[in-house]
């Protein structure tokens, strides 16, 4: 017992310098990169205006262009460390309260993404792995490499054309019906602009879960224990309950977690494509406009989602799992 | 012709056998260089019997398809292996779908390690086996009894297998044997690694079964540990059987021991002249279609390399051998 709190202890030191080195690097690699971008903020954002030189002087004080960058990052770093994240240039409301909201929506769309694309990839895993060589095999197996060969965006217009453009089943894009005051959207509303890019985003998720779970399965199923519960009379579909779905669980479940680098990725193009008001969206506006503090604060919470994502991973895969454990007694 | 033959032979020792196995072939299908496929025989020509209320041990060396005899008998052998000859329960034919309906029921398997108990199931769960709800009451009860038996405290039912000690595996393996009210226990290469008295503490366990009129198949390499328990002795040599002899012809320099390789086996034992045996034991492809035992044989005569020589029934032992009467 006492090893084992030992060992969380140096595991939560070890996590959290991490962490924090992890977020000083990818703030400090974002901001060069909107440094070296050729893009000037202040003509994106008067665009075909003319103004005035003095109010060309006020506006490029507002973006910060003619502040060192070295001295912009410390500014930030400063009043970040106060636990303020700035005001976001474009949309002209603290960073904190773009991210909430739109974090909000983007976390809706990866739930439920991730959700069916672990439950649809599990249980096609299971399938596939238990009818092992047979036509079901065969036909999961090219679904899945179809799937993984395909890209995002282009899945995700293809959806869009047949659902909400052909069938018109689904509305066309973003996040709440045009012309409805925001107190009027009903949570249907919010679901069934929800529904095509979640699908979009997890049907393409489906791929790894669902091979990774197969190919484990057809290695449980050869072990040496399933050959003894055959040996005792177990069978079937109960046997592959009992001791198949028991021990890939975990497995499948930690890739899962590692997922969620993939799962931010997807969701930035799926958002762009059905124009879906999530943190993606905001990123690439954040990135193309250069609002410098809105895009580090999405940096920051962007890299504590994956980390979170795969400290689960590891914690499941350090603590929960007693046969990782057990090699770890051996050793 | 052949098979009328071996009927004569076996049916000729009195009482009805439990588990007939008569010329037994096990092979396996193998893909060699690209697209060729090869067949690995691994038994040959096997034949058993197993009678309620003994101990048949099958000696032969680690990693001569022994433990695939056991799978054979309950039908789990890989599906790229084919297996030929025949088998009998009770009289009965001893189909695939018979094997799958008496396995786990009258047929017991006893592994040989931990790597038989999954990793993720608690020790109790996996002991009671996968059982109907209502009998999940009676089961739990029973488990507790068999672990009182082997002194196996109650809490080792709430552990992981990886938390069970040498000696617990041993006795938590044995004891889901006697889960289910079985009348043919095989137990596979149960005695390696273990202390002088874990090893007799365990074969008592194989004796206390057969007493209650099981009959006990007890796979191993260890021919002492065999020795200690068993009513008849089987040589497993090559994959198949060059004699089966009652406990009893291993005495004094093994004059009752009828084949030229078990007298070599029983002589090689420290506590016996501890003479050493030439030669190694033939893989199957340095086989030639006479006597396995053709190249290390003392008494061999030209004929021998030409057949296989019939197993023969010789007072109260089975024989392959053709110099011997």
């Amino acid at each position: 017992m006492k090893a084992e709190s030992k060992k969380l202890a140096i595991f939560t030191t070890k996590k959290i310098l991490k962490l924090i080195c992890l977020m000083a690097v990818v703030s400090i690699a974002s901001l060069w990169l909107v440094d070296q971008s050729p893009i000037d903020p202040v003509s994106i954002y008067i665009g075909a205006m003319s103004i005035t030189p003095e109010q060309k002087a006020i506006l490029e004080e507002y973006w910060g262009v003619n502040t060192p960058a070295h001295e912009k990052y410390l500014n930030w770093l400063g009043n970040v460390l106060k636990g303020d994240l700035g005001d976001s240039l474009i949309y002209r409301m603290p960073v904190s309260d773009v991210i909430k909201e739109r974090f909000t929506a983007s976390l809706a769309l990866m739930a439920s993404a991730w959700l069916l694309s672990g439950v649809l990839g599990f249980v096609l895993g299971i399938v596939a792995g238990m009818k092992n060589g047979t036509w079901v095999d065969k036909i999961i197996k090219t679904y899945c490499y179809i799937l993984l060969a395909t890209p995002t965006f282009w899945l995700a217009l293809v959806m869009m054309l047949v659902f909400s453009v052909h069938l018109g089943w689904f509305p066309v894009g973003l996040g709440v019906p045009i012309g409805v005051a925001a107190e009027e959207v009903t949570v249907l509303d919010r679901l069934k602009h929800l529904i095509l890019p979640a699908i979009a985003l997890g049907l393409l998720g489906v791929a790894p879960i669902a091979m990774f779970t197969r190919e484990k399965l057809i290695e449980v199923m050869s072990s040496d224990y399933v050959l003894f519960a055959k040996a005792r009379g177990e069978k079937g579909f109960g046997l592959v309950l009992r001791h198949g779905v028991r021990n890939v669980a975990l497995p499948a479940i930690t890739l899962q977690f590692l997922g969620f680098s993939e799962l931010f990725g997807g969701a930035l193009l799926v958002e762009q494509v059905f124009s879906y008001p999530g943190l993606g969206r905001a990123a690439v506006e954040a990135g193309i406009r250069s609002d410098v503090p809105l895009l580090l604060g999405i940096v920051l919470i962007s890299t504590l989602f994956v980390f979170v994502g795969n400290l689960i991973a590891d914690i499941i895969y350090q603590f929960v799992d007693p046969r990782i454990r057990q090699q770890e007694m051996e050793a | 012709m052949k098979s009328e033959v071996m009927t004569n032979i076996i049916d000729g020792s009195g009482s009805e056998a439990l588990l007939k196995v008569r010329d037994l072939s096990l092979s396996f299908f193998q893909y060699t260089s690209g697209l060729r496929q090869t067949e690995l025989r691994i038994i040959s020509n096997m034949n058993l019997e197993a009678y309620s209320g003994e101990v048949l041990a099958v000696v032969g060396s680690s990693g001569s398809g022994k433990s695939l005899l056991a799978h054979a008998i309950l039908g789990i052998l890989p599906s790229n292996s084919r297996l030929s000859g025949s088998m009998e329960y009770k009289g009965q034919s001893l189909t695939q779908e018979k094997k799958e309906e008496l396995r786990g029921k009258e047929i017991s398997l006893i592994p040989q390690s931990t790597t038989y108990l999954d990793p993720l199931m608690r020790i109790s769960d996996q002991v009671t086996g996968s059982v109907e709800k209502k009998d999940k009451g009676l089961m739990r009860e029973r488990q507790r009894d068999t672990f009182q038996r082997y002194n196996l405290r109650p809490d080792v039912g709430k552990m992981l297998p990886h938390e069970l000690s040498g000696g617990m595996a041993r006795r938590v393996l044995v004891s889901t044997a006697l889960m289910s009210s079985a009348e043919l226990i095989i137990a596979d290469e149960p005695t390696p690694g273990l202390d002088e008295r874990s090893l007799d503490e365990t074969l008592r366990y194989f004796k206390d079964m057969a007493k209650k009129g099981c009959a006990v198949i007890l796979i191993t390499h260890d021919i002492e540990a065999a020795l200690k328990i068993s009513d008849r002795i089987a040589i497993f040599y090559a994959g198949t059987i060059l004699e089966e002899a009652r406990i009893e012809d291993f005495t004094n320099e093994g004059e009752n021991l009828r084949h030229p390789y078990t007298r070599a086996l029983w002589n090689a034992l420290p506590q016996n002249r501890f003479q050493k045996m030439e030669g190694h034991q033939p893989m199957q492809d340095e086989l030639n279609g006479g006597c396995v035992f053709f190249e290390r044989c003392s008494i061999r005569t030209e004929d021998c390399s030409k057949d296989i020589p019939q197993l023969k029934r010789i007072g109260e032992g089975l024989v392959r051998c053709n110099n011997v009467s």
